[in-house]
């Protein structure tokens, strides 16, 4: 671990003095979830160009689970209006885990057009070699994602708990509800080395999204709850209509929601576990709407010295 | 043939013809109940065999938000309310979605598949008229009809208040023909006119802006006219100051205005058979109780004054209602009461619409989640239910929760199990908050209504109420041949085994439609014809003439042409007139 730092505390504590300005936060080193000796690894390896995207929910450590290499191939997959067999899209080898928290799944290749891996998955792990389509891990609830390269919108859409550690860019609506939705993200964390678009954390109730690149707009829009942490820049709309959780950006918010009051100057920030040493603006709102917002959102004060 | 089939060896539960239980085979020709078949016509038919089982008419619900421009609204404003509810095309059947405001398809089968086979929309506006029978149109399987929403349409202010009540009648005629309603529906009466200035009423006796008339005013000539024409149904009203605490005292005064009005349903039908009268004897047809029956002075001092309504329609014989229960979880609340929905968005900040139809009437739209952990909501939850429980009449109660309002119309078994098995309501209160006793009488009831009240809460009565009984609601010969054959043995019924219950409720082991089986086990399996019904109201020419004479005035101000304004009946799926005699 470099310098600098958000992070779960007991992690931290010999370097905290050193601290001027959050950098990184720690990746975690190992996932939460019980993989136990007896898991299992089942590979799939693309076979070909995907045209019309497939909505490919099946893939997770659940349904897989109990299944060998035939079975799993033939769980079905939407590719617009028709179903087809994994297997049409996937060379599937290795057999599955007894339980979802003993299957390990690898998808050795890119899989930017297909849909939905992981969703509503509870347990286990899944890595992708390449990017991940639309709505990866939409609904976890535990068990680790790992993506590779780029993540495309709405991933970790209203996940519960687990792991979704993205090490390329995300894209818009991170944690988000879905359209229409009050209530997004609950538990559970989001990593993302890179950067993120719009929306990110939208609706938030719980659990953690950090960022190490920069955000689009409204970041955090209606958040209630749980932390959202930037270390890059934000354009505008950080926190609109946030009622309650935590917000701290790292870098330079180039347009600042005006519905925000300033409260104090901090030299830390703390949600839950995780604390952050740095100076920062500590603004609460959004007061825009509500006349009872208890949403905090931390400023880096030495990037953003006119707020 | 199609539409003949016969159904043997069930225990047959058939109020109107006062049939409790009895093992019983039904006969269905041409879609019609028959007293027998002979043996040449009974070789190559279908026959259900529903021994150990039990058999209904087919469910009717008069109550329900199934079409029209503020059910669409609600689809078009609650992305949210689709995307885990959905149902795969099959080769017979549609696509569809939706929770609380599912698309028409899902409606229409998620109906069946419960055992109903009729549902009346109950709220047309006006202008609105040809998108409700769109949708009904499009919603397959269920016969339908709706009632058209009259409380605060300038010109029955206008005539009401002139006192000109044959003007006002022959305006309420040229209205059902011209919009193929079948009943008057009357929201917030005098307060949603006042709405279009952000104002409400808040008394019986409050005249409204420009107007100058009163609630009380157009209750009481309301339910008049509807007597005068001699309409299938009561006036079904909504009453004033919906949804505040303390409201329970104007909806029983506003009961007393129609207490002493004569009815007189005049249609020209065929009457199906039945052993007790099913010709129409209330004069005023409340909606949602629940809604309207709250005591107290605000939402931290508020209980249940669900008694106290319940008292006075015991006492009396003039009104009949419906629940509006709450079984907790999401909804969508969507009325003509605007200033209701305006309320309630002040209260919650979820997203919200409102509309002003002109000079008819107004509606409003919200997204609404009742927790069993709020006050509030758990004493609703306990409010509808008392609405069934209280009321010792059951012909003088229906059941419904004002689907999407209290919730959306697949929660039925769970109010079905809660009026008929006290332990599920124990298991309920233990799960809520304590308001739901504290404030509420339902703790203390005991009653456990049997298969047979079933039946007269959720077919004998809606069909009698809206006066459908003549074909619907009832197994008698020439009833329509709109059968559920339920997988429960009333030798065995277990009311503590309320899970039994539930799953039983939810999916009918058969649902027959005008003698066709369209539900085997919760699976629809065939998607015959259904029918519109409306009014078809007779009232002199001259007085429709000099009643025309006024509207085409004020046309001007119609963002339609006077031509443009009817539903032409090509909009109606099978339309099915009835003839009211009215002046004639």
């Amino acid at each position: 671990m470099t310098e600098g730092v958000l992070t779960h505390k007991k992690e931290t504590e010999s370097n905290l003095e050193e601290v001027t300005k959050p950098k990184s936060f720690t990746k975690p080193e190992s996932f939460t979830g019980k993989i136990t000796g007896e898991t299992e690894e089942v590979t799939l390896v693309p076979k070909k160009e995907i045209d019309i995207k497939l909505e490919a929910d099946v893939i997770t450590p659940d349904s897989f689970a109990g299944k060998n290499s035939e079975e799993i191939g033939n769980l079905e997959v939407w590719q617009g209006p028709r179903t087809y067999p994994l297997s049409e899209f996937f060379e599937v080898t290795g057999n599955a885990g007894s339980s979802a928290a003993e299957t390990f799944i690898r998808i050795k290749g890119d899989a930017m057009r297909v849909k939905r891996i992981g969703e509503g998955m509870s347990a286990g792990k899944i890595e992708i070699e390449g990017s991940a389509g639309m709505h990866v891990g939409t609904g976890m609830k535990g068990g680790e994602i790992v993506v590779y390269g780029d993540a495309d919108s709405w991933a970790g859409m209203e996940m519960t708990g687990g792991l979704l550690h993205i090490k390329g860019n995300a894209g818009d609506h991170v944690g988000c509800a879905y359209r229409g939705k009050w209530h997004g993200m609950k538990g559970g964390r989001i990593l993302i080395e890179g950067s993120a678009r719009h929306q990110l954390g939208g609706g938030m109730d719980g659990g953690e999204i950090l960022v190490e690149g920069n955000v689009e707009s409204f970041c955090g829009i209606r958040q209630n709850g749980g932390l959202i942490f930037v270390k890059g820049n934000a354009l505008r709309g950080v926190g609109a209509e946030m009622a309650g959780g935590t917000i701290v950006i790292g870098g330079k918010i180039e347009r600042f929601s005006p519905g925000f009051e300033f409260v104090s100057m901090e030299n830390s920030v703390k949600s839950g576990e995780t604390e952050l040493i740095g100076e920062f603006k500590k603004f609460i709102g959004d007061y825009a709407i509500s006349k009872r917002a208890k949403g905090a959102l931390y400023v880096i004060a030495d990037i953003n010295p006119e707020l | 043939m199609a539409g003949t089939i016969t159904i043997k060896n069930g225990y047959v539960f058939d109020p109107l013809n006062e049939i409790n239980g009895e093992i019983m085979d039904i006969f269905i020709k041409d879609g019609k109940v028959v007293r027998e078949l002979s043996a040449a016509e009974m070789k190559d038919i279908k026959v259900i065999d529903a021994s150990g089982m039990t058999i209904m008419p087919g469910g009717v619900d008069s109550h329900s938000h199934v079409a029209g421009a503020k059910v669409n609204a609600g689809r078009a404003m609650r992305p949210e309310d689709h995307y885990k509810a959905n149902l795969q095309k099959t080769s017979l059947t549609h696509s569809g979605s939706g929770y609380t405001v599912p698309s028409v398809y899902k409606q229409g089968y998620d109906y069946s598949t419960m055992g109903y086979t009729t549902v009346f929309e109950a709220a047309i506006p006006p202008l609105e008229a040809r998108h409700t029978h769109e949708e009904m149109h499009a919603t397959p399987l269920l016969d339908m009809g709706g009632y058209l929403v009259l409380g605060n349409n300038f010109f029955m202010m206008r005539y009401l208040r002139e006192g000109d009540m044959e003007k006002a009648a022959a305006y309420v005629a040229w209205m059902m023909k011209t919009h193929k309603a079948y009943g008057i529906k009357c929201v917030n009466p005098a307060g949603v006119e006042n709405w279009s200035w952000g104002k409400n009423v808040s008394s019986l006796d409050e005249a409204n802006i420009h107007f100058e008339i009163t609630p009380r005013e157009i209750i009481k000539g309301l339910t008049e006219i509807n007597e005068l024409l001699g309409m299938p149904m009561p006036v079904h009203l909504h009453a004033n100051n919906l949804g505040h605490p303390g409201c329970y005292a104007i909806t029983k005064d506003s009961l007393k205005i129609s207490d002493g009005v004569k009815t007189r349903q005049d249609m020209d039908v065929e009457w199906a058979e039945t052993k007790i009268d099913p010709s129409r004897n209330r004069s005023v047809y409340l909606s949602h109780l629940m809604f309207n029956g709250f005591a107290g002075t605000t939402w931290a001092d508020c209980e249940s004054g669900i008694k106290y309504v319940a008292d006075y329609i015991n006492n009396k014989d003039h009104v009949v209602t419906d629940s509006g229960c709450t079984p907790f979880g999401e909804a969508t609340v969507m009325t003509g009461d605007g200033p209701a929905i305006h309320d309630l968005y002040t209260l919650t900040g979820n997203k919200w619409s409102n509309t002003d139809v002109e000079m008819e009437c107004g509606s409003g739209v919200l997204p609404f989640t009742y927790y069993k952990s709020n006050p509030v909501h758990s004493l609703q939850w306990a409010m509808g239910l008392e609405c069934l429980l209280l009321i010792n009449d059951p012909w003088k109660t229906i059941m419904t929760t004002d689907s999407p309002n209290g919730g959306p119309f697949t929660k039925y078994p769970e109010v079905m199990t809660w009026i008929m098995s006290e332990a599920f309501r124990k298991q309920t209160f233990s799960e809520c908050h304590k308001w739901a006793n504290d404030r509420s009488t339902l703790g203390g009831i005991n009653r456990e209504l049997s298969l047979y009240d079933l039946a007269i809460l959720t077919r004998a009565n809606p069909a009698k109420t809206i006066g459908m009984a003549h074909r619907k609601g009832s197994l008698g010969v020439g009833a329509d041949g709109d059968v559920t054959v339920y997988n429960i043995n009333p030798q065995q019924l277990d009311a503590n085994n309320y899970e039994a219950l539930l799953r039983t409720f939810r999916k009918a082991e058969y649902t027959v439609k005008d003698g066709e089986i369209v539900v085997v086990k919760g699976e629809v399996v065939s998607l015959p014809g259904k029918r519109t019904y409306y009014s078809d109201v007779h009232v002199q020419d001259e007085r429709e003439k000099e009643m025309l004479v006024d509207v085409k005035d004020w046309f001007r101000y119609y963002t339609v042409g006077f031509a443009n304004y009817p539903t032409p009946e090509k909009y109606l799926e099978n339309p099915t007139p009835i003839q009211v005699n009215g002046e004639r």
